[in-house]
């Protein structure tokens, strides 16, 4: 006995604005086009006809940091790239998310040396981490929905 | 701490003396192009003096993907250190690997059967087509023609099938090992590759039929970034990019190696030089590979895939359990590897962007003293700014992707 | 071993002093530093070696004297040979003068070999870093620079490891 099943034959849909909030959210989330290495190509891939990464809201990806939300890390991060990495993370709007894909860019990958930062969570912080070298698209795909479920359990003051 | 390098600003002090006056009186404009760009294929950073919107010097700044693949390879066996080579030029993973695993072969001199090199042409083709379709994707998509972009990838997939078939892998396959393959190819493969080179060469002509006679696209190529013969040739230009300029060079017909001698194509020359005439060759390029695989699956011979020579291969794994030696020897390759003869050798392949070529250095030890890789990309990089030299900045899109530069490739 | 590759490395041998070398049908010519320019001027304009391939270094640290090698590959397109240079730089005070005026591409192969090896070319126009970034310190790729840098993380020395690097714990 609530508001449900006396409005429910009106059309009418109740939730939490949280919920509206996230779900809104995870439904038109805009990565970043920004590749770095060889998952760049997966990444592609998994933008294109075969995967169509659109189907779950990645309609379009932007390469102006302004306009996206998720920063896909694609590839291996070197000690050059890290400081470009984290001035384009500190110029996207918040809410923003970072998804580290493939190996290399979680942990170093098969590359220890003076060149490659073992783990993009040196410098940015990383929601979801993607493994394999590089990810298989339905890989990366699986990591982009990991996040939706995490989306959609953050409190809207999170980011506020 | 990695993280206190400024690398983004460059003084006027630093490069004054690759700008003209011009630019130091304030009278033109330095523009930062990239390293986060969408059409720089990667992280290439450039910087352009510009009149208006007219290019008069461009500066490249690499090295945003430089991943210390020489020094990480000093450190690992002859076998460990192919992992490696997959991930410089992630375009042209089997070519890397052909190319060390002949450095090896050269070195260790080491026999190959003939089926394992038919096997290996078969797939360094199929490589080159993946690679030529990321680059008319990619080149595409830079001019505006996004429905190219959604072909090649189709296409692709179907490559990367048949390389996941052979090696369980998509991208990096390391397939290809010293004194052969990892294993044999199976019985599946024939059919896949038959049926892929059944359905391709009408694909390549849907893509000409997009672009060729496209007067959005020909405008946008043709008489852009001319480059003579002799200039492609003294900048150490190679691969489409050179013979795009009319100079007959390609390490296959010139310079054989895994039993490409056997087969029959033709090496195909552009008349002017620009990025048109890139564009035609690499279309060409993809039928000619079509060609050579599918001679080499005519005439594919059966027998053993792997070297005979235990010293340097591990013996097939139905004989560990059998035969003690076979154990021994499998122990030893995958414990310390095999030692290599003093020397240094250099072995030269023809990758989809040009001259990939290997240099390793032995000290008689199990792990490469040294190993450097001559890579297309940097060379043809370098000429980049005497391309760029007069054009618009929209055009430098197009003569970007038309070198077909690989960033990993470039900075290694 | 071609007629061409044959009669420049004896010229070269007689006149600069050379040592040849062969190995796997690869023809090394062993020079001192101070005559590489000349002898890629001869052998570009005499010999049609008209192409450097690649321009690269090997450093034997504590197993040879001098303790680098400068590695130059030139090619002729005419008559499809190869040939190696190998010019000998000393560790005090590691310099060579620059081929750039000879072959326009040794330009960014003198500056990768500045960048990694810190070997200095007398004469080129340009010499910055080119791969590394421009505050690094040293180069890597000496052979007394350790390979690995950085212990492989685990749980145990997880937070050790993570006390070095502030920057993503916000």
């Amino acid at each position: 006995m609530g508001l449900e099943e006396k409005a429910g034959n009106l059309g009418f849909v109740t939730t939490t604005l949280e919920n509206v909030v996230n779900w809104s959210r995870t439904r038109a989330m805009w990565p970043l086009l920004s590749g770095l290495a060889c998952c760049a190509i997966e990444m592609m891939a998994a933008q294109s006809a075969h995967y169509d990464m659109s189907r779950f809201g990645m309609e379009l990806m932007r390469a102006s940091p302004r306009q996206s939300d998720l920063l896909i890390v694609a590839g291996r991060v070197t000690n050059k790239m890290a400081p470009v990495l984290r001035r384009l993370y500190d110029q996207m709007p918040a809410p923003k998310w970072v998804l580290s894909m493939g190996d290399c860019a979680s942990n170093g990958g098969v590359f220890n040396n003076y060149a490659i930062i073992q783990g993009v969570d040196e410098v940015l912080p990383v929601d979801v981490y993607v493994a394999g070298c590089p990810p298989r698209p339905e890989a990366l795909i699986h990591g982009i929905l990991v996040l939706y479920d995490k989306v959609q359990q953050e409190g809207i003051t999170e980011w506020a | 701490m990695p993280i206190h390098y400024d690398v983004t600003s460059v003084t006027l002090d630093e490069i004054k003396n690759l700008v003209s006056d011009r630019a130091i009186t304030g009278e033109t404009m330095l523009l930062n192009m990239g390293p986060q760009h969408p059409s720089t294929h990667g992280v290439l950073r450039l910087l352009l003096e510009l009149d208006g919107e007219t290019i008069i010097t461009c500066i490249p700044d690499i090295g945003f993907l430089h991943t210390g693949i020489e020094k990480s390879m000093e450190g690992k066996t002859y076998q460990q250190a192919e992992v490696l080579t997959d991930r410089m030029d992630y375009l042209n993973t089997v070519g890397n690997n052909l190319a060390y695993c002949l450095a090896v072969e050269k070195l260790v001199e080491l026999d190959v059967p003939a089926r394992a090199q038919a096997i290996r042409v078969i797939l360094a083709e199929l490589q080159r087509i993946a690679s030529h379709l990321i680059w008319l994707a990619t080149q595409a998509l830079d001019l505006a023609a996004q429905s190219v972009f959604l072909y090649c990838f189709r296409e692709r997939e179907l490559i990367l099938d048949i390389f996941e078939l052979v090696s369980g892998q998509r991208m990096m396959t390391t397939f290809i090992r010293p004194g052969g393959l990892w294993r044999d190819v199976p019985e599946e493969f024939e059919t896949a590759v038959r049926d892929f080179l059944g359905h391709f060469p009408k694909r390549i002509e849907m893509y000409e039929g997009l672009l060729t006679k496209n007067p959005l696209f020909v405008d946008r190529t043709k008489g852009i970034a001319v480059v003579s013969g002799e200039e492609a040739v003294r900048w150490g230009m190679t691969g489409p990019s050179l013979r795009g300029s009319g100079v007959d060079y390609d390490l296959r017909k010139v310079n054989p190696y895994s039993g490409y001698e056997q087969y029959d194509f033709d090496v195909p020359l552009g008349e002017n030089g620009d990025v048109f005439s890139r564009y035609i060759i690499r279309i060409q390029e993809m039928r000619e590979s079509i060609h050579i695989i599918q001679q080499a699956m005519d005439k594919l011979p059966s027998g053993p895939v792997r070297s005979e020579n235990r010293k340097f291969v591990p013996p097939p794994r139905s004989e560990l359990g059998t035969s003690m030696e076979a154990l021994i020897h499998h122990f030893k390759l995958w414990t310390e590897g095999f030692d290599a003869p003093e020397g240094s050798v250099y072995v030269p392949v023809s990758s989809p962007r040009g001259e990939l070529g290997c240099l390793l250095e032995s000290d008689g030890g199990p792990k490469p003293y040294r190993a450097h890789w001559r890579t297309p990309s940097y060379a043809n990089l370098q000429a980049l700014p005497m391309m760029a030299e007069g054009h618009l900045v929209a055009d430098l899109v197009a003569i970007i992707g038309s070198i077909d530069i690989v960033l990993g490739d470039i900075d290694r | 071993m071609g007629n061409n590759l044959q009669k420049a490395a004896e010229i070269i041998q007689e006149k600069y002093n050379g040592e040849i070398n062969s190995f796997r049908d690869q023809i090394t010519l062993l020079l001192s530093k101070d005559s590489i320019v000349e002898v890629c001027q001869i052998l570009r304009d005499d010999f049609s070696f008209g192409v450097l391939v690649d321009e690269t270094v090997v450093d034997y640290w504590r197993r040879k004297e001098p303790r680098f090698q400068i590695v130059y590959q030139l090619h002729s397109r005419q008559h499809d040979e190869r040939i190696f240079l190998r010019t000998p730089v000393s560790d005090d005070d590691p310099f060579t003068s620059s081929v750039v005026s000879i072959y326009p591409n040794a330009n960014w192969y003198e500056r990768e070999i500045w960048d990694l090896f810190g070997i200095r070319f007398e004469g080129h126009p340009d010499l910055r870093r080119i791969l590394l970034p421009k505050g690094y310190q040293g180069h890597p790729l000496r052979k007394d620079v350790p390979i690995k840098v950085e212990e492989t993380r685990f749980t145990f020395n997880n937070d050790e490891l993570a006390r070095g690097k502030p920057l993503a714990k916000e």
